[in-house]
């Protein structure tokens, strides 16, 4: 294959790893949660899977039923763990910032330990790559990367911004994070969408840390990368400004220029300093600062964060 | 004749701790009429609306729509009942298009379809002869689109009763003569309307009937055809109460701060101060008297320094000096800095005048930290001066180093104008010292001000109650939408006199356009 | 019909704001929702690694306390945390959420290692110190700025601001670990130079540092006048405009004070623990240190018992996972779950629970309505 089209092909599937957690955290911050929890639980929704797959795999099961229990594992790992995140922030109106970060520290930690337990091979790894890199399973070139988990990402991030433009649940969801008061006032029930949309959320991002472990990267040691790239797929929401449609094409940027610094020496034919690799994965935070300040800068109002984020909804205090 | 009467309550009754709002309150509204109600701040005219809408529940009493005895516990009951209130502070989310709002909330079962939704507001606010973009955005609307917005969202609901708080507090004349019209319009579909308002002539030009409400009681309903503004004012403003507040005359009089000529807009483009021009003088109480809203803040907070007319002149005269200066575009650290010394006790007393999660001491010592070159605060003088004013203000507290916010009401304000009154100003500013106060706690406030004006300091009082302007003031000067329409002499003035001022009975309060140029009010 | 109605239109609940709790009872929920935490996590160590609970209490405490040398390393760590948290604390005061401490920390780190790589050993000793020490503070001083600068201008959200700042200064240090070792991986040896100097134990320097800056950090907040300011602004920036604060300035300085003590603790941590840097040399602290200015309401002194008791958690859970051989992830595990216990109770204390008909005017109400239907 070509070696540009292999080096972007290489990085719309990386990109997935980000999408799932972008679109998950949007979900979120629309309700007006800051979700900083969202690494760990990319972490826990990829330690679950695993979890389910070895335990599956013992069973003899046939090989497809063990792939869905798996993903979902992975993502009631992911609701679990949203389902402590909303608990805490929403009914007992704990900081979200303090909460998230808890998380986090719990959730990387909890990956770590789960991922001590288990030895799973490569082999078995295998088969659940037959099913997430399906039709393009055989191939030996970069295409074999964009199975259905990809197509899945994209339908996903698709999907979530169809829901959030043009349905009534959109309309309410994006109501309760602009502006809860109004949207209780009218006859929204505030806490149940808070709820929903966290854990709704913390699913997707779960299925970012299961595809990237089992099929990404498909190996064990993957799972010490997803913390960094969870905080990645938090600096895509703003990269983005908030809009799901728009986080894939910059989980593609975002996964371009991680892998660029590996890839543009070999392409170009030229001798790159080593040291650009560090800088090139750098960029995208440092783009995401400059989209942050532009927007704030420029103050399109449809390009901030959503007004309500981060502060708790205390109804007598409206 | 349940047939012609829309909504009626019955009995109802609302307090608020011990405080109440509204006692025994019997009102009818017909099918197909414009009911104005009517009565001064604080008369309980919105917590009745409240009532109505949802907001509140009443104590006791109770609420028929179309004859039958309704329950109303949200604002979702009442929209049930065909009932729907635009507030004061309109609830949009700022974000979505008009029709984005209207539609919020409403779960028909329906599929949803923001075109539809576009189409059927854009049928509603033709057949009302409303103006408005479905597609644009709230933020990018002028206050009267907003509030447009908020009459459509009451209507695309199917309400049949629509109560409006004020409409045309926020309105320029023009607009609120375009909304009068759609108004009339709703009223020949056989709509019913309760408009609550404080302006005379919008009541004779809009309303069929007229409730009016005075200290939480319903005193009459009444014809408009049959009735003129002055016995109006007389039902709002009731008889004069004898307060006996002790009021000394002025010694030594002398201009001590001179407004001329301040002019301001909003950031809706609204006039807020419209050409304010007075006086205020040394070792006298000048009142302020307006409704709500009518300028008093942005007046204050002009003089103070906290924000900035367009054009016109604060001056102020130095007693120690003999110097004058414009205060206008100073901020308060400069202004403190010329040596002017201005007291403000502002209306938000836990929001802007002290802070609420600091102790007494630490609160004392917001006007006076900066004092000297250390680095460190002295909390030794700010905790002489917190013991001092709990001992002669006696206010009820457990000690100099309780939070404030945990103090009641009068003690509070207390804390806060034994602060400025500490300060030893040559100009004291008070907006509604006495609101939510006790009475010992009021006539405490007033023996303190009435101390200061007897030590030469230019004291200006921004006050609702009218019996108290009258009794505690040297002199009035009446705010109507941001312009002066008087300025009286307290000693020989009455309480019609001033309401008449207040709502614009007088011409100088414009209605049509072609009076912005006239007179602001330099009557003295 | 009517009274169903009504009844059931009365939430089950409702939560009120409370007055503020006496200190007592405040803090007996804090304990008991410690206690619920261990008694779950000895639980669950049941489960997951086979531990009694008693064994387990009984190893947390050991590990944490059991010697000499862990007394030290509780305290070493629990002084780096404290460090850390102090330099957040101003800003939270303000109500200003800077969760990036972890990269004003790190810069300074940075700039101190460069410091000593390029001028160690061509300058005496303690003037490389003290410009070691004034880069570090410099650097985390920018580092903390410069999102404050746009929040003060733009009302830039500094929370996600803050945050991205983290990964450029771990982006950098990646960065200059290649370029100060072009050949050998990514790995800077121990520095031959920029040591502070062993004063008793070679914890007891960056104890005492800590201790100092606790006491001028405290000073700061609560007797200065700037300390006063940032108050102010915190609590009602209405109030700042009407006493004249300049809100913008204040923002902008204080967030520089929480930078440069960030970028002291770098140096430190540089200087006198590591001698080296690494993407991951602050490890984390800088998030840890936000809980620990947190669980202390933002007061310094009491930051003391929080920043010793995450570190406590951490070093004896550190020994469960040694003694039990379990992974090395078991203590942010425990540490997570006491985090979800305190952060949950604090709801107790903010809030009062009220139950329905628990109140006399409302079982009246019902009496009434039943008696007219």
């Amino acid at each position: 294959m070509n070696p540009i089209l292999d080096f972007i092909i290489t990085a719309i599937p990386l990109g997935m790893t980000f999408l799932f957690g972008c679109v998950g955290e949007i979900l979120t911050e629309k309700a007006g949660h800051l979700n900083l929890g969202i690494p760990g639980i990319m972490c826990v929704g990829g330690a679950c899977g695993c979890l389910a797959l070895k335990m599956m795999y013992k069973t003899g099961m046939p090989w497809p039923l063990v792939v869905i229990i798996a993903i979902l594992a992975s993502l009631a790992g992911g609701v679990a763990m949203g389902l402590v995140y909303s608990f805490l922030t929403v009914t007992l109106k704990a900081n979200q910032n303090v909460t998230g970060l808890a998380m986090t520290t719990f959730g990387v930690g909890l990956t770590k330990f789960i991922m001590s337990k288990l030895s799973i091979k490569s082999i078995q790894y295998l088969y659940a790559l037959k099913f997430f890199r399906f039709p393009f399973h055989n191939r030996t070139d970069a295409l074999k990367y964009c199975g259905i988990m990809v197509f899945l990402g994209v339908a996903i991030a698709l999907a979530a911004a169809f829901v959030l433009a043009k349905t009534r649940v959109g309309l309410h969801l994006r109501a309760v994070g602009e502006n809860p008061a109004t949207a209780d006032a009218v006859g929204i029930n505030v806490t149940r969408y808070k709820y929903v949309a966290t854990l709704v959320g913390s699913g997707i991002a779960a299925l970012g840390g299961l595809f990237y472990i089992m099929d990404y990267a498909g190996s064990y040691e993957a799972y010490k990368s997803i913390e960094a790239f969870g905080w990645l797929a938090v600096a895509l929401v703003i990269f983005t400004v908030w809009k799901p449609h728009l986080s894939i094409i910059g989980a593609f940027i975002f996964g371009l220029l991680y892998i660029a610094g590996s890839r543009i020496p070999t392409l170009l034919g030229i001798e790159m300093d080593m040291s650009a690799t560090p800088l090139l994965q750098m960029l995208p935070y440092v783009v995401t600062i400059l989209v942050l300040i532009i927007s704030s800068v420029r103050k399109k109002r449809e390009n901030q964060p959503p007004a309500s984020l981060g502060v708790p909804y205390f109804r007598e205090e409206r | 004749m349940s047939s012609t009467i829309a909504l009626e309550t019955r009995k109802v009754s609302k307090y608020f701790g011990s405080v109440a709002a509204n006692v025994n309150v019997d009102l009818t509204v017909r099918r197909g009429e414009i009911l104005a109600i009517l009565g001064e701040n604080g008369c309980g005219k919105t917590t009745l609306m409240n009532m109505i809408a949802g907001i509140y529940y009443p104590d006791s009493g109770s609420i028929l729509v179309n004859g039958e005895e309704v329950v109303i516990r949200s604002p979702k009951d009442a929209f049930r009942h065909g009932i729907g209130m635009i507030h004061q502070h309109f609830k949009l989310v700022d974000l979505f298009t008009a029709a984005e709002n209207i539609v919020l909330g409403i779960n028909d079962g329906k599929k949803y379809d923001i075109k539809d939704v576009n189409r059927r507001v854009a049928e509603i606010a033709d057949r009302y002869g409303f103006h408005v973009d479905p597609q644009k955005k709230i933020y990018e609307m002028s206050v009267s689109e907003k509030q447009t917005v908020e009459i459509l969202k009451v209507l695309y609901r199917g309400a049949d009763i629509l109560i409006l708080d004020e409409p045309s507090a926020v309105l320029t004349p023009q607009e609120t003569n375009k909304l009068f019209d759609v108004l009339r319009r709703m009223r020949e579909d056989g709509k019913s309307i309760l408009i609550i308002t404080h302006k005379l002539h919008e009541v004779l030009a809009i309303s069929d009937r007229v409730a009016v409400l005075r200290k939480g009681e319903h005193i009459a309903t009444v014809e408009t055809a049959g009735t003129t503004e002055s016995e109006l004012t007389e039902m709002m403003v009731g008889k004069k109460v004898e307060l006996n507040i002790e009021r000394p005359e002025p010694k030594n009089t002398c201009d001590r701060l001179e407004v001329k000529d301040l002019n301001m807009t909003d950031a809706d483009g609204i006039k807020v101060l419209d050409k304010v021009s007075f006086s205020a003088r040394s070792g006298e109480i000048l009142g302020i008297a307006g409704i709500a809203g009518s300028g008093q803040r942005e007046l204050l907070e002009s003089i103070a320094g906290l924000c900035h007319p367009v054009t016109g002149q604060i001056i102020y005269h130095n007693p120690k000096t003999g110097e004058s200066e414009d205060l206008r575009d100073k901020n308060p650290v400069e202004i403190r800095e010329l040596g002017v010394r201005l007291s403000f006790v502002p209306e938000d007393r836990l929001g802007m005048g002290l802070v609420g999660n600091m102790d007494i001491v630490d609160n004392m010592m917001l006007r006076s930290y900066r004092k000297g070159h250390s680095l460190f605060v002295d909390r030794k003088k700010p905790g002489d001066l917190a013991n001092k004013i709990v001992d002669e203000l006696e206010v009820v507290t457990p000690g100099t180093h309780t939070p404030v916010r945990r103090l009641s009401g009068g003690n509070v304000q207390k804390v806060l104008v034994g602060r400025e009154i500490a300060a030893a100003p040559t100009v004291l500013m008070a907006a509604y010292p006495v609101r939510g106060l006790d009475i010992n706690s009021s006539y405490t406030i007033y023996n303190l001000l009435t101390k200061q004006k007897e030590n030469g300091v230019a004291v200006i009082f921004v006050g609702e109650d009218l019996d108290v302007l009258v009794e505690l003031c040297d002199r009035i000067v009446v705010l109507c939408a941001g312009r002066v329409t008087g300025i009286l002499d307290a000693r020989n003035t009455t309480k019609e006199e001033i309401g008449l001022l207040m709502t614009s009975a007088g011409e100088s309060c414009a209605t049509d356009n072609d009076e912005k140029e006239d007179v602001g009010g330099e009557n003295n | 019909m009517k009274t169903t109605e009504k009844r059931s239109r009365e939430p089950l609940f409702h939560v009120v704001k409370r007055d503020a709790l006496p200190w007592y009872k405040a803090m007996l929920i804090r304990v008991i929702a410690v206690a619920a935490a261990v008694l779950l996590c000895s639980l669950l160590s049941i489960v997951m690694i086979e531990a009694n609970p008693f064994e387990f209490v009984k190893t947390l405490v050991d590990g944490a306390v059991g010697s000499e040398r862990r007394l030290w390393k509780l305290a070493k760590d629990a002084a780096v945390l404290l460090c850390i948290s102090l330099a957040v604390t101003p800003a939270f005061r303000m109500k200003f959420w800077n969760i990036g401490a972890e990269g004003q920390t790190l810069i300074g780190a940075l700039a101190s290692v460069a410091v000593a790589v390029y001028l160690g050993g061509k300058i005496p000793e303690p003037a490389l110190l003290v410009l070691m020490a004034i880069a570090a503070i410099l650097a985390g001083a920018i580092w903390g700025g410069l999102p404050a600068i746009f929040k003060a201008k733009w009302n830039t959200n500094e929370t996600l601001f803050t945050l991205m700042m983290n990964y450029v200064a771990s982006g950098l240090v990646a960065y200059f670990l290649v370029v100060w070792r072009p050949s050998g991986g990514s790995v800077l040896g121990r520095l031959d130079f920029g040591h502070l100097p062993v004063i008793f134990h070679e914890y007891f320097l960056i104890i005492a540092i800590t201790i100092i800056l606790t006491a001028a950090v405290f000073v700061y907040l609560h007797y200065t006048k700037q300390g006063y300011e940032i108050s102010v602004v915190g609590e009602s920036e209405n109030t700042a405009r009407y006493i004249g604060i300049n809100v913008s300035k204040v923002i902008i300085r204080t967030m520089i004070v929480s930078g440069a003590i960030c970028g002291l603790a770098g140096f430190l941590i540089v200087g006198a623990l590591d001698h080296s840097i690494t993407a991951t040399t602050v490890g984390g602290l800088g998030f840890t240190a936000i809980m620990v200015s947190w669980l202390a309401k933002f007061n310094p002194l009491i930051m003391i018992g929080t920043s010793v008791f995450i570190t406590f958690l951490n070093q004896g859970s550190s020994q469960i996972s040694t003694n039990f051989n379990v992974d090395s992830s078991f203590p942010s595990m425990i540490v997570g779950v006491v985090l979800f216990f305190i952060i949950g109770c604090e709801f107790f204390i903010g809030y009062k629970v009220k139950f329905r008909e628990s109140t006399k005017s409302q079982s009246q109400e019902v009496v009434e309505n039943e008696s007219d239907s």
